[in-house]
């Protein structure tokens, strides 16, 4: 399992669209993924339930993956966090 | 741990039998105060001096009892308990019956920064409800992936790994007019160790449902109010998988479980393949499942049926071959 911590850098948080394009990067690896935002632990291959996380401008996530290729998921899925999810 | 002050308490949105009627009628700075455990204390040994296991962490609730000893006190000008029960750090306090505190009551409460509240229901209604509702709010929770809907009256849980069919499954059922209470994530709550309740995650982007291909659905609006429901008991998983032809399906309707939050919850494994029509498989298990409650086991009622009938087939051959003894 690999584990990252990331932040949200966008100043409109994890809405519908940043959300589709985790789901979408997501659903390209075989590895399950996972986003833990304070007690809520949520599969992220799934919109709805990103956005029930209600991940706002500056909260901190945890990213989890578990499987074969969870180095580059995970690596993935930290980029669209760094990259403001193209906002 | 849940992080739940006595001002959430005020904000919550409660109908009907659950109404608790609170107001605030003082020491609006305490409204911030923490509660920690869902007990609750009526102070009449405290007011009459006696303070050993006081619970102070404990919301204190004034009944009529209380209200007429502090009058009593109040005459005869004795307020040192009531100064040492707000010197502790007690969440807040509350006057049952609409009773009103007295100034002197309400300025050393103010003093403490302890919160007084009003509410006109009677101590021992009120206490009820209040218990129910604290138990709710510290009930151990687990938040899972799957959906929520009510079948005939079953709440059933379907969950699954992403992309087995578990919203259009649930589309359909609502389609069929049955009711969803939560889509991809369901919180569950474990209430006195008896019931489990499911809830969507946030009641402000509830009933809400995606669907590969047509995006984000509003429940409540494509299929009308009588489609949606806000918590149910959860009696009945179904767990979803993609038809492996390996693997040994249950056959003859045997029971199996899983455990979740400490509650044995009837399971069902449905293997999904293209021509199956999952709803309807869901449907009947809801159905059969209120059978069971009402005592009747399809397949063990089948099972007597047959042995029942072997029984008799043996007797008659038993009689046939012994036709030449006679």
């Amino acid at each position: 399992m690999v584990e990252r911590e990331v932040e949200v850098l966008n100043r409109a948080g994890i809405h519908a669209r940043p959300a589709a394009m985790i789901v979408k990067v997501a659903n390209k690896f075989s590895s399950n993924l996972y986003l833990e935002k304070d007690s809520m632990k949520i599969n992220g291959k799934s919109i709805m339930g990103i956005i029930t996380l209600g991940a706002a401008y500056k909260s901190r996530l945890t990213i989890s993956t578990e499987g074969a290729d969870e180095k580059e998921a995970a690596d993935a899925i930290e980029q669209l966090f760094l990259n403001r999810f193209e906002e | 741990m849940v992080e739940f002050s006595i001002l959430d308490l005020l904000d919550l949105d409660l109908k009907e039998h659950n109404h608790l009627q609170l107001t605030c009628i003082a020491g609006r700075s305490g409204l911030s105060r923490k509660l920690s455990n869902s007990k609750i204390s009526r102070p009449g040994l405290p007011l009459s001096g006696f303070f050993d296991e006081f619970s102070h962490e404990s919301i204190q609730v004034f009944g009529r009892g209380e209200q007429q000893y502090l009058k009593k006190l109040e005459s005869e000008n004795h307020l040192e308990s009531v100064e040492r029960l707000f010197s502790y750090p007690i969440p807040t306090s509350i006057f049952c019956n609409g009773g009103e505190p007295s100034r002197q009551f309400i300025k050393i409460a103010e003093n403490s920064g302890c919160s007084v509240l009003q509410t006109a229901l009677g101590s021992a209604d009120f206490s009820r409800g209040l218990i129910q509702l604290l138990d709710e709010i510290f009930a151990q929770t687990v938040t899972i992936h799957g959906v929520l809907v009510e079948v005939y009256g079953i709440g059933v849980l379907i969950t699954g790994d992403s992309g087995v069919g578990k919203s259009e499954t649930a589309l359909e059922l609502i389609e069929r007019g049955h009711r969803l209470i939560s889509d991809d994530t369901v919180k569950l709550r474990n209430i006195s160790d008896t019931y489990l309740i499911g809830s969507g995650e946030n009641p402000m982007l509830a009933h809400h449902m995606e669907i590969r291909g047509l995006g984000i659905l509003n429940l409540a609006n494509l299929f009308g109010v009588g489609s949606i429901r806000d918590k149910k008991q959860v009696q009945l998983l179904v767990h979803l998988e993609e038809w492996d032809s390996n693997k040994n399906y249950d056959r003859i309707g045997e029971d199996m479980t899983e455990t979740l939050l400490g509650i044995p919850i009837p399971k069902l494994e449905i293997p999904v393949k293209p021509g199956r029509n999952v709803p309807i498989i869901i449907e009947t298990a809801a159905r059969n499942e209120r059978l069971k409650k009402l005592g009747y086991y399809s397949a063990k009622e089948f099972d007597q049926s047959v042995l029942k009938w072997l029984e008799s087939e043996s007797a008659r051959n038993l009689y046939y071959s012994n036709e030449e003894t006679f």
